[in-house]
């Protein structure tokens, strides 16, 4: 094999390789995909957060307008503080209200945002103080369930 | 009683010497590397032999590789609804354990015990010492100009792979089971991470190049110079590269999962 095909078939080689690297950054990674330069930080106390992770979507009306950037616990007020990003483009009014979310049955957790109807807006270091914790589904059952065992006499000494 | 405890000890001993060895060998191949890359015409010639001859196989165990992952995938997942986050399965399997994994293994088979017959064929018929007669140092000649070629080809060779398997995957999905398009990719997209997934995955071909290239290498260098010496130690370099690339894995892979 003389020297002028292998070095052709060796740049064919590394192009080919560094475009699948490339297609699987850009393409698949969603590298870039969502570089948001401007970000304003806001935080939001919650009583529980249920499954929330970091870098978990923060959506308004479906969108994404910012990620979950830290989590931790205020060991005074046993609460969970969450700082939020958002970006710059998107303003909310100073009550908007958060809740933790999830989208479907096992889907991922996210936290929505409801606008208020305040003229201040949000800025950075601000906290949403309307906050709904998570909905925890075994504590969910469980008040069904007690429901129902508080119901059952009533409704057995009605058919009677 | 005694002699098996001598023979366990004899055992650990000859290992750890091969273990320094190695590393030994492997410190000396990067200080003789000078050659490799002020020559690269060396390097490049055998990118050619054990990266673009290996093309074939990962291309196409590539994408066999994806379309089992979608059909067994898509299997497990059809019980819970879940068959819309099948790009999800295949592209994270592909690019966190499959695409490095199996194209290590793949190159330690097709190209490292390649590498080793031919160093230690070189080494049999006294090419290497002729070399050395001629103030030639075989190491920078021959030996470097491998193990760069090998480190080299291993990432481009395993992104490869991931792709094909991606659009293999793609294929079974999309042509196949009838999910649509636009739900495969944009699924993929959300779940996969640049940092956490892909460029995991290149640090660990990177790292099992870097083995896979050294063990074959070594193995060649220092094999008996006889036709059975050469057959041993081309048998050694698929066995311990595969048993090295799937440790490294494991442990790469606990590192990793934890976030360091």
């Amino acid at each position: 094999m003389d020297r002028k095909t292998i070095d052709l078939w060796v740049g064919i080689f590394v192009l080919l390789g560094l475009l699948a690297l490339g297609l699987l950054a850009f393409k698949v990674g969603n590298l870039g995909g969502e570089r948001e330069a401007k970000l304003y930080r806001v935080e939001a106390r919650f009583d529980n957060i249920g499954g929330l992770k970091l870098k978990a979507p923060v959506k308004s009306a479906g969108v994404l307008v910012g990620r979950v950037k830290g989590i931790h616990f205020d060991n005074i007020k046993f609460q969970a503080v969450v700082d939020l990003e958002l970006y710059e483009r998107y303003e909310f009014p100073k009550d908007s209200s958060a809740s933790i979310l999830t989208s479907g049955l096992l889907g991922e957790v996210y936290i929505g945002l409801e606008p208020g109807g305040d003229d201040k807006k949000l800025v950075t270091g601000d906290r949403i103080k309307l906050a709904q914790s998570a909905v925890v589904l075994e504590r969910l059952i469980g008040q069904f369930m007690l429901g129902k065992a508080s119901e059952a006499p009533a409704a057995s000494s009605v058919t009677k | 009683m005694i002699s098996l405890l001598s023979k366990i000890g004899g055992r650990t001993i000859d290992s750890v010497w091969r273990i320094g060895s190695i590393m030994r060998f492997f410190m000396l191949v990067l200080a003789n590397s000078g050659t490799s890359f002020s020559r690269f015409g060396l390097v490049r010639r055998e990118i050619f032999f054990s990266g673009v001859m290996s093309l074939i196989i990962i291309l196409v165990s590539g994408l066999f590789i994806g379309m089992v992952l979608g059909l067994q995938g898509f299997e497990t997942l059809q019980k819970y609804g879940a068959e819309e986050t099948m790009g999800v399965l295949v592209a994270l399997s592909l690019l966190r354990e499959m695409g490095p994994v199996v194209t290590a293994l793949l190159f330690a088979s097709r190209a490292g015990s390649a590498i080793t017959a031919e160093i230690g064929l070189m080494k049999a018929t006294e090419q290497l010492k002729a070399m050395d007669m001629m103030a030639v140092n075989p190491i920078a000649r021959v030996v470097a100009p491998r193990l760069w070629a090998g480190i080299i080809s291993m990432p481009l060779l395993a992104a490869l792979f991931s792709a094909m398997g991606i659009f293999g995957g793609y294929l079974i999905a999309v042509l196949m089971v009838g999910i649509d398009s636009g739900v495969f990719w944009s699924n993929m997209e959300a779940a996969v991470s640049f940092r956490y997934d892909v460029l995991n995955g290149f640090v660990k071909s990177v790292v099992f190049g870097v083995a896979v290239s050294v063990i074959a290498t070594f193995e060649g260098y220092d094999c008996t110079p006889t036709a059975e010496g050469v057959s041993a130690a081309t048998t050694r370099t698929v066995v311990s590269s595969a048993l090295t690339v799937l440790l490294l894995d494991l442990i790469l892979t606990a590192f990793m999962l934890r976030g360091l």
